[in-house]
C-alpha cells in the first residue's frame, strides 16, 4: 500500500517547523517515528498535503527529572522510554507499559509524542498518562503553554492541539516513594492494542490504609479516562479483598463503554473490574 | 506530483543517492531502485516483520518508514550480513540449526535477532521470544528460530573474543 502523494519537508526547527505548520493551512502534519501516521496514510484514511518531518530534532529527546517530575521529550522512542534508567527508578509503571508498545521494531521508532498526539484509544501510554498527572507542553506561534493531559483526549484520534501547535515534551508526575505501581493489559490477540489496560498506582500509609491511589484506564472506551469512582471508593480505607471487588465493579463508571464486534459492552466492563480488581489485589494485599 | 527529493543513504556500507517520491517507502526504495530484493514485503502493515531491516543500529520495520526519512542514515540488509564462504554468525547458525523453512520470513528475522544480541548479547530463551514478537514465520517454524538465535549468540560470543568486533556489522564486512 502506498500513501496518497504528499509533499515533504524536514524542519530544521521547532520555529521552522511551527511556521511551516501555519502556512499549510491545517494541510500540514508533523512526522516524528511515523508509526502511526504512516499507517493511517497508507490506508488513506488521512491524507495530508504536507508532511514537516521533525524526526531528527535532537532537542525533543532525552529525559531528565525536575523535582518531582520526570520531563521526556516528545521525540524519545518507546525503547529508550523502557530501557531509561531514570524512568526504570522513578516510573517503572511507565517503562511497563512502554515495552508492552507493538513489538521491539514499532518501539524502536515510535515516539511518546507521537503516540499521545495521535491518541488512539486502545494505545498503552492515555492511561499511564492519566494516571500519572501528565503535564504536556505545546508549542505554538504564541510560545509555549503546559496542558494537562485530563482534557487533552477529546475523542478516537482527536485532541485539543492546535493545527499549528507541536507537542514537545511529556513530564510525569512522581509518586510517592513507598508507592507500587502496575500496568495491566488484556491484549487483543491479533492486533496487539489494548482491549483493556489498566495503570494503577496505589501507596499505604503506616496503618495501612490507602492514602494515595490514581488509576486510568485505555482500550474500552472512545478516549482514556481516570477512574474517580474506585479511587474514592479506596481511599482512605483498609484494603481487603471485599473492599477491593467492590471498588473493581466501578472501574467502568467513569468511561464512556464502547463495542465493537471483537468486544461487546457489557464484555468491555466486565474486563474493567476484572483487570482493575487484578492490579489492585497486586498493589495493595 | 509531489515534488521529488534527493534521498542519500547508506545501505550495506555503499553510498547510494536517488531521486525520490516522498511517499516512497523505504521497502520500496530496497527493493526497486536500489534493486536489493532481499528485503521482503509480507504484510505491508507493520505486523509480519518480513521487511525488517538496520537502521544506524536498530532493526525497524521498512514498510513503516519513508524512504526520505532515512536519508543519512547507515541501513544494512540481508545482503550485508555475509556472503557465500564468509556468513553471518546469525546466517551460520540458521543453517546449522535450520532456522529456516520457506525462507520468506527469515531475512526479516534474522535482522531482527542481530537487533536483539546487539542490544543484549546472552539473551534467554524468553527474551529472545519476548523480542522476535515482531517477526511472524508462516511455516510456525519458531522453535527451531529460538535455537538458531541462541547459538548465534554463543558464536558471536567466541568470535568477539577472538577479535573484539563480532556485532560490527552496517559498515560493510
Amino acid at each position: 500500500m502506498i500513501p496518497n502523494q504528499f509533499s515533504y519537508v524536514r524542519a530544521e526547527s521547532i520555529d521552522e517547523a511551527i511556521r511551516l505548520l501555519h502556512e499549510s493551512n491545517g494541510e500540514g502534519k508533523l512526522l516524528a517515528g511515523g508509526h502511526s501516521l504512516i499507517p493511517l496514510m497508507k490506508f488513506r484514511l488521512t491524507t495530508p498535503s504536507t508532511l514537516i518531518d521533525i524526526g531528527h530534532l535532537s532537542e525533543l529527546r532525552g529525559v531528565r527529572k525536575a523535582e518531582n517530575r520526570l520531563v521526556i521529550g516528545a521525540l524519545t522512542t518507546h525503547r529508550e522510554v523502557h530501557s531509561h534508567p531514570l524512568v526504570q527508578e522513578h516510573l517503572p509503571v511507565l517503562a511497563k507499559a512502554a515495552g508492552q508498545i507493538g513489538d521491539l521494531q514499532v518501539r524502536n521508532r515510535g515516539t511518546i509524542g507521537g503516540n499521545l498526539a495521535h491518541a488512539d484509544p486502545a494505545a498503552d501510554l492515555p492511561a499511564v498518562a492519566l494516571a500519572l498527572d501528565a503535564m504536556l507542553e505545546i508549542q505554538g506561534e504564541d510560545g509555549a503553554e503546559i496542558a494537562s493531559v485530563d482534557g487533552f483526549f477529546l475523542g478516537p484520534l482527536v485532541t485539543a492541539l492546535p493545527d499549528t501547535s507541536i507537542l514537545t515534551s511529556v513530564s510525569f508526575l512522581i509518586p510517592p516513594a513507598h508507592a507500587k505501581s502496575t500496568y495491566l493489559k488484556y491484549a487483543h490477540p491479533a492486533s496487539g492494542y489494548a482491549v483493556v489496560g489498566v495503570c494503577a498506582i496505589a501507596a499505604k500509609d503506616p496503618d495501612g490504609a490507602v492514602e494515595f491511589i490514581r488509576i486510568a484506564i485505555n482500550g474500552v472506551a472512545d478516549v482514556a479516562y481516570h477512574c474517580v469512582a474506585v479511587e474514592q471508593k479506596l481511599q482512605g480505607q483498609l484494603p481487603t479483598e471485599e473492599t477491593i471487588r467492590e471498588a473493581a465493579l466501578l472501574a467502568a463508571e467513569d468511561g464512556e463503554i464502547g463495542s465493537d464486534h471483537f468486544a461487546s459492552e457489557e464484555y468491555r466492563r466486565h474486563l474493567c473490574s476484572v483487570y482493575t480488581e487484578r492490579a489492585l489485589r497486586d498493589l495493595l494485599l | 506530483m509531489a515534488k521529488k527529493v534527493e534521498v542519500s543513504v547508506t545501505v550495506n556500507g555503499k553510498a547510494y543517492s536517488a531521486e525520490v517520491e516522498p511517499r516512497m517507502l523505504l521497502v520500496h526504495f530496497l527493493r526497486e531502485t536500489l534493486n536489493l530484493t532481499g528485503t521482503h514485503i509480507g504484510c505491508d502493515t507493520s505486523q509480519c516483520g518480513a521487511c525488517t531491516v538496520m537502521v544506524n543500529g536498530e532493526a525497524v520495520k521498512s514498510c513503516t518508514m519513508l524512504a526520505v526519512q532515512a536519508a543519512g542514515c547507515q541501513v544494512t540488509t540481508v545482503e550485508g550480513l555475509g556472503e557465500v564462504g564468509n556468513l553471518h554468525p546469525i546466517q551460520q547458525s540458521f543453517w546449522e540449526k535450520h532456522g529456516l523453512q520457506c525462507g520468506f520470513c527469515t531475512p526479516g528475522v534474522m535482522i531482527a535477532s542481530i537487533g536483539l544480541l546487539q542490544q543484549n548479547p546472552n539473551p534467554s530463551e524468553e527474551e529472545i521470544r519476548d523480542a522476535l514478537e515482531g517477526v511472524i514465520c508462516r511455516c510456525t517454524g519458531y522453535q527451531f528460530i529460538v535455537e538458531a538465535v541462541k547459538h548465534a549468540a554463543q558464536l558471536m560470543a567466541v568470535d568477539e573474543t577472538e577479535t573484539g568486533n563480532a556485532l560490527q556489522i552496517g559498515e560493510g564486512r
